[in-house]
């Protein structure tokens, strides 16, 4: 709109940019409040008003990783003078550590289920969004429309007949069961986001090289695959980042050995010994990970949003 | 072998693998749908025919969860609109380090419901909640107050999800050839006649996409709810999700909660089913 350089439009683009900014800070408040409060000292978490300035401390980290139970009687001196870092923060605070908590574990099993799922949806994926970009299937749309929708159900409307059929073959509570459901979920994210990017790539290359002689197994596997690798990363990033997010199918399917963070966290909000310090800590170091890769899926966010629908 | 043999070894291991995840466990459902069955007391299912549809159907319960939900809808998917659009039009000028703050706007939208919902609980605690802070509304309760919590869930998810309209209306915005605004410039059109009459309708197409997936998924609420709330105080924000959730799991009502599914997915096909039209069309641009 800004064809017709006047007074007023700069005016207006003065107001524009105020107005952004000010968007801006409200939006990034609430983030930047969960990752103060997560290096806050316990006392400055909840204090009315709010502590803005206070000198960080990993204490709250170290809470989230041990489990504790209070001193009854002060620590000997010899013994506290050759603690370890981790071990005087926790004794500042009148407490012993007794052992790691379950947090690493389950985080270690969001790390687990998150990748095997998005390397199985991906691959799976790819192959199937070159076999709808390539050749004539029957009814093309309409499967399509089918495999995109498997993934508007609720996963609650899913998870109860999936939740007896699981319990049937033994899968409640393991990473198998999860895996199955986040590939299946992923799938058909993938399929047409993957679907999206190989429409893209000229057709010529693959005709010439099975002009050559190449078979088309060759073809896709020397000249396609190549050329969709920034399509594939982009896919496994979005896969990754939903299989790590997803809250509702790991409360339903997991309670202990296969349950992933996201069930995980909230659960420890009242346990006795956790306070919101050890919870912001939780969430940031959960959080921190997408926020990185968000970065990096800048310029492909529209598509993964809209299913590769939509490109710009 | 053969281009025929490569596209069935491509695409048919898919599409069994997402039958058997998902169609064949909704065929399972349907048929509990039709007995008085809980999964935890070891009686086998009692076929009813469908009393479980005509129970549900005349509980008032269910209805009052259906309202809220509607209510639910109406007020974060139109509050994600409105907040959403605006911000695209302000980013659409010659704004400074813009692909930074579009990124930064963009990050709410990537994290995990659950987590967005329990950090946005400490937000909104009534003795030293930021949000009362910033307001200067004293010890105001937002989550345990009947008349607030669907609203400050609506808020958080408002919070969440307006940057996905506001990618949307972006891309809709800059497809928008220059040289229509240039003509209506040379023609002394208004600032009004110019947004309604080029602006909205070329943005429309893509809004109405940002629009029917966000009710969809305000629809399908869970994760938010669940953990800012738990569906109270009392039933205050129970939404249908949630309701069903109860009825499966802590309740047990297994037959009871197949057929409230099946009712759900009635409604979720419907709306899934104009969405992905939109995309499709969308798509052939």
């Amino acid at each position: 709109m800004a064809a017709v350089e006047t007074a007023k439009s700069r005016v207006f683009n003065k107001i524009a940019v105020a107005l952004v900014l000010l968007a801006v800070i409200i939006y990034l408040i609430p983030l930047y409040w969960i990752g103060s409060t997560a290096f806050k000292p316990r006392t400055a978490a909840t204090t009315v008003p709010p502590t803005v300035f206070f000198k960080p401390e990993v204490t709250g980290f170290v809470k989230l990783l041990t489990k504790r139970v209070q001193l009854r009687k002060a620590v000997p001196e010899e013994k506290y003078n050759t603690a370890k870092w981790y071990e005087k923060l926790v004794y500042d605070a009148g407490q012993r550590i007794i052992t790691s908590s379950p947090f690493l574990s389950r985080f270690w099993n969001s790390i687990l289920i998150a990748v095997t799922s998005t390397f199985l949806a991906v691959s799976f994926g790819t192959f199937t969004a070159y076999g709808f970009s390539r050749f004539k299937v029957a009814a093309e749309n309409d499967w399509l429309f089918f495999i995109l929708s498997t993934r508007m159900l609720p996963p609650v409307v899913v998870a109860i007949p999936i939740f007896l059929m699981f319990r049937i073959i033994g899968l409640v509570d393991t990473h198998i069961g999860l895996i199955l459901l986040y590939t299946a979920f992923n799938l058909s994210f993938c399929v047409w986001l993957m679907k999206g990017f190989m429409d893209e790539i000229p057709i010529e290359y693959e005709e010439a090289a099975l002009v050559d002689g190449y078979t088309r197994f060759e073809t896709f596997w020397k000249i396609v695959l190549p050329q969709s690798a920034t399509g594939i990363a982009a896919t496994s990033v979005f896969s990754f980042i939903i299989a790590w997010n997803e809250y509702a199918l790991a409360l339903m399917m997991t309670n202990r050995t296969a349950q992933t963070a996201p069930p995980f966290i909230p659960s420890q909000l009242g346990s006795g010994m956790i306070d919101w310090t050890t919870i912001a800590a939780g969430t940031f170091i959960f959080l921190l990970p997408v926020a990185v890769f968000t970065f990096f899926l800048r310029k492909h966010l529209l598509r993964g949003v809209t299913f590769g629908a939509i490109r710009k | 072998m053969s281009d025929l043999t490569i596209r069935n070894v491509f695409i048919i291991p898919t599409i069994t693998f997402l039958i058997i995840i998902n169609i064949f466990p909704l065929f399972y459902s349907l048929i509990l749908s039709f007995a008085d069955f809980s999964a935890v007391s070891g009686d086998p299912p009692e076929w009813i025919g469908i009393r479980n549809y005509r129970e549900l159907l005349r509980d008032p319960h269910v209805w009052e969860s259906l309202y809220l939900t509607m209510k639910y809808v109406l007020i974060s998917v139109s509050g994600q609109l409105v907040v959403g659009f605006s911000i695209a039009l302000l980013l659409n000028r010659k704004i400074p380090a813009k692909g930074l703050v579009t990124t930064l706007l963009l990050l709410p939208m990537m994290m995990s419901m659950a987590i967005v919902g329990l950090f946005w609980k400490l937000l909104y605690s009534p003795t030293w909640g930021i949000i009362n802070y910033l307001l200067g509304l004293g010890k105001f309760v937002w989550l345990s107050n009947a008349d607030m919590a669907l609203l400050a869930i609506a808020i958080t998810d408002i919070w969440m999800w307006s940057p996905f309209v506001m990618l949307l209306s972006l891309a809709g915005l800059s497809a928008i050839p220059q040289h229509l605004y240039e003509a209506a410039a040379i023609d002394r059109a208004s600032g009004w006649f110019t947004f309604s009459r080029i602006t909205l309708p070329l943005v429309t197409p893509l809004l109405l996409i940002a629009v029917i997936f966000r009710t969809l998924e305000a629809f399908k609420t869970f994760d938010l709810a669940f953990i800012m709330t738990g569906g109270g105080p009392g039933t205050a924000t129970e939404l249908i999700a949630i309701k069903l959730y109860n009825m499966a799991f802590p309740q047990w009502q297994t037959g009871k909660s197949c057929a409230l599914a099946y009712i759900l997915l009635v409604m979720i096909i419907g709306i899934s089913n104009i969405y992905i039209k939109y995309l499709n069309k969308a798509k052939e641009r």
